[in-house]
């Protein structure tokens, strides 16, 4: 058997060569059950107390965050929420495997993500309210924005990292999208660059097998989303999308192979979508309820607890501090997002090149004053109300 | 802007496509975060030579060849930018940009407004565009309309050697992307450098008239100051008026001229239906509706995809087209 240009074994129970690769059973440490699964048992490294529990808090946090998201769209506080409920082994695993100074690149459903990264609840959904299409700071998150288009972020991460390579710099790039977006065309030629330029860049899907309401034998004829590492000469991963520990260790094993100067890695983590995929979607002309039972049973938060009990690493204390955190971020959203957002139209106009051409100066002078005059009307409104209201109390 | 040319330079003719080769090697000397890649722009130097010697000159770090795959190009650019470089991409051929419209018009041209100014992207675009070379198709559309529609962009497009030099050093200086169309037509016209040039956003009266103003840009202002010419012996004073910078758009001098002359008529290769010559005979009515003594005329590409190399001189706007549109300008004394 040829061995390709990939890297072959790692030493930490992630073989890399080609069998490795077109061997479509991802890869696991937890179990369903949360025991520590079979076939890596012998192999698993230490697993170190402190991270697992670190990591199970920002997936109470962070599911906390999911649910009341969807609650506050059901009031329509959000104009749109894409749940990620049952994915937070990738969208949380992924993030704790980098570094702050990392590069991030987001889709609409990364949410958790983010906010496990740091941002702001209500920075976060500012694109999800409608507010702008970006609620924070990239540079200061080293987070692009969400990006709507499938995949198109992914050779943005492919040349972020090339400039962070060239620059000298042991930035990693890691870029989400999920099984649908494997089938755009930016997505095979940001992982062709990617490995051309042996650019430091994690390609990590999230393949929830459905996008929207295609399943993933639409997508794909192929036994594994990860063999497609193959044909562009690249390492590729499966994993159990919904095991946090096989998750954070093939995202840092990948990030450590980028720093090391051996090119990117496509990670496919095997998981499930168990909301629709938005509210306006109706899931159930699509998929039966038993196909989600299936995957109820896999959660991957539930998973995770039960091996920390097992272990006893799980305390009472520990529970509760947890679940307050949790509770107080859902208080914090419902109070701020439940405010009317301010929104100012002059940002319209403020933000489309450095410097404002003469067309829009004057597009903008225009509505200004479109809006004085609104203003002045309802003044002068008001005014008359109440000069007509002391007229009837005289 | 630094002019880093010798005496000796200024002093001989260069090729449009040798103006464009000088800018970038300024660039990339003035500052090392201007990187230079695309299809073939590497060791041969590009298919028109336009990055001749760079990749020899400043090595593979900074001049280098990419995969044969424009929206990779783009994105990759974009990500480039986004810690910091100065991306100046190539196209290869106008139409060969369409698959890099997605990260264009998705990406490109709206991070800095998604951002709210936190991530401008100050990439430059090479697209060699237009006709006029017996290129088979794909290899002679005018494209600037796709981009001129997309806010987010400007759009510049020389048509001297010496706009093509500054022009270009402009746009890599600007913190915002460039669509920096090259008329392909042009790329062997000669002429000597000035290396002390306008802001991007600039028009030029090319040429000074009295009686009405041809607005034309890129490969069309060498056509417009013949048709002016050939004008003047038929009794025609016009003016000529070189765009230079689609967005911006420069009312200001457009409107000084046909104010002036009272006549107008828009000129590019591009179909005219929906195209640029639209919106500027439309702006040019809005500002100039009282001065005006006919109609905004346009003399465009017809409504077709690019013709076969046989057929284009039959497509593109010749003299005699230009000067039928000046002479159906509703002159009452002639």
């Amino acid at each position: 058997m040829t061995v390709l240009a990939t890297p072959d074994k790692t030493g930490s129970g992630f073989p890399l060569g080609f069998d490795a690769i077109l061997d479509p059973s991802p890869l696991q440490y937890l179990d369903e059950h949360g025991a520590l699964s079979g076939a890596l048992r012998d192999d698993a490294p230490e697993l170190d107390p402190k991270e697992l529990l670190a990591t199970w808090r920002a997936m109470v946090i962070g599911r906390r965050f999911d649910v009341q998201a969807t609650t506050m769209v059901r009031q329509g506080r959000l104009a749109v929420y894409p749940s990620s409920y049952g994915q937070e082994a990738c969208e949380i695993g992924a993030i704790l495997a980098l570094r702050p100074t990392d590069w991030f690149f987001p889709t609409y459903r990364d949410c958790v993500s983010m906010v496990t990264r740091g941002i702001d609840t209500v920075e976060t959904l500012t694109l999800l309210r409608g507010d702008w299409h970006c609620g924070y700071d990239p540079q200061r998150w080293r987070t692009a924005p969400q990006c709507t288009p499938l995949a198109t972020q992914a050779p943005h991460a492919a040349g972020l990292a090339l400039a962070a390579k060239l620059a000298g710099d042991d930035t990693v790039a890691l870029a989400f999208c999920g099984d649908g977006g494997t089938s755009e065309g930016d997505f095979h030629e940001a992982l062709n660059f990617a490995a051309v330029y042996q650019a430091p860049v994690i390609f990590f899907v999230q393949n929830n097998q459905y996008a929207i309401s295609v399943p993933l034998a639409k997508q794909t004829r192929a036994a594994a989303l990860a063999h497609k590492a193959v044909g562009y000469g690249m390492a590729g991963v499966r994993v159990d999308g919904n095991d946090v520990i096989a998750v954070r260790r093939a995202v840092a094993e990948a990030a450590e192979r980028a720093r090391r100067g051996e090119g990117p890695t496509l990670i496919e983590a095997v998981t499930y979508r168990m909301q629709a995929h938005t509210n306006a979607d109706d899931a159930s002309r699509y998929r039966e309820e038993s196909e989600v039972d299936y995957w109820k049973v896999r959660d991957p938060l539930a998973r995770l607890e039960t091996y920390l009990k097992a272990a006893g690493l799980l305390t009472d204390d520990v529970v509760a501090e947890a679940n307050q955190v949790a509770e107080e971020l859902a208080n914090d959203m419902r109070a701020r997002l439940g405010e009317e957002p301010e929104v100012d139209h002059r940002d319209m106009f403020a933000h489309v090149y450095a410097e404002p051409t003469p067309q829009l100066l004057e597009q903008a002078a225009a509505l200004q004053a479109e809006i004085d005059a609104a203003q002045l009307d309802a003044a002068q409104l008001d005014a008359a109300e109440l000069d007509a209201e002391g007229e009837a109390a005289r | 802007m630094t002019a880093t040319l010798d005496g000796a330079a200024q002093s001989t003719e260069i090729s449009l496509a040798q103006a464009v080769n000088r800018a970038l090697r300024d660039a990339m000397t003035a500052d090392e975060k201007v990187v230079v890649f695309g299809e073939d722009v590497g060791v041969l130097g590009g298919v028109f030579r336009v990055t001749d010697g760079l990749t020899r000159d400043f090595g593979e770090q900074r001049c280098f060849d990419t995969p044969l795959a424009e929206a990779g190009i783009m994105g990759t650019a974009i990500g480039m930018a986004m810690y910091g470089f100065r991306p100046v991409v190539e196209m290869q051929f106008d139409a060969f940009s369409y698959p890099a419209f997605e990260q264009i018009a998705s990406h490109l041209a709206k991070m800095r407004n998604r951002t709210r100014g936190a991530l401008p992207l100050p990439v430059v675009v090479r697209v060699p565009y237009g006709g006029g070379i017996g290129g088979v198709e794909h290899h002679s559309d005018s494209s600037e309309g796709y981009f001129v529609a997309t806010p987010g962009l400007h759009v510049v497009t020389p048509a001297t050697v010496s706009d093509a030099y500054t022009l270009l050093r402009a746009a890599i200086e600007s913190d915002d992307p460039v669509i920096f169309m090259e008329p392909k037509r042009l790329y062997w016209s000669k002429d000597r450098l000035d290396t002390v040039g306008p802001a991007i956003g600039q028009a030029a009266v090319r040429r000074q008239g009295t009686d009405a103003t041809l607005i034309a840009y890129g490969p069309t202002v060498q056509t417009a100051l013949e048709a002016a010419e050939a004008g003047a012996a038929e009794g025609y004073d016009l003016e000529v008026v070189d765009l230079r910078s689609i967005v911006p758009f420069d009312d200001a001098t457009v409107t000084a001229s046909v104010r002036k002359t009272g006549r107008a008529v828009v000129i590019h290769e591009a179909a005219g239906f929906g195209g640029t010559g639209a919106e500027i005979a439309a702006r040019v009515s809005e500002r100039c509706f009282h001065w005006l003594e006919a109609p905004v005329r346009r003399v465009t590409g017809f409504d077709i995809p690019y013709p076969p190399p046989k057929l284009e001189r039959h497509h593109l706007p010749s003299v005699d087209r230009i000067l039928d549109a000046v002479a159906s300008l509703q002159w009452e004394d002639r």
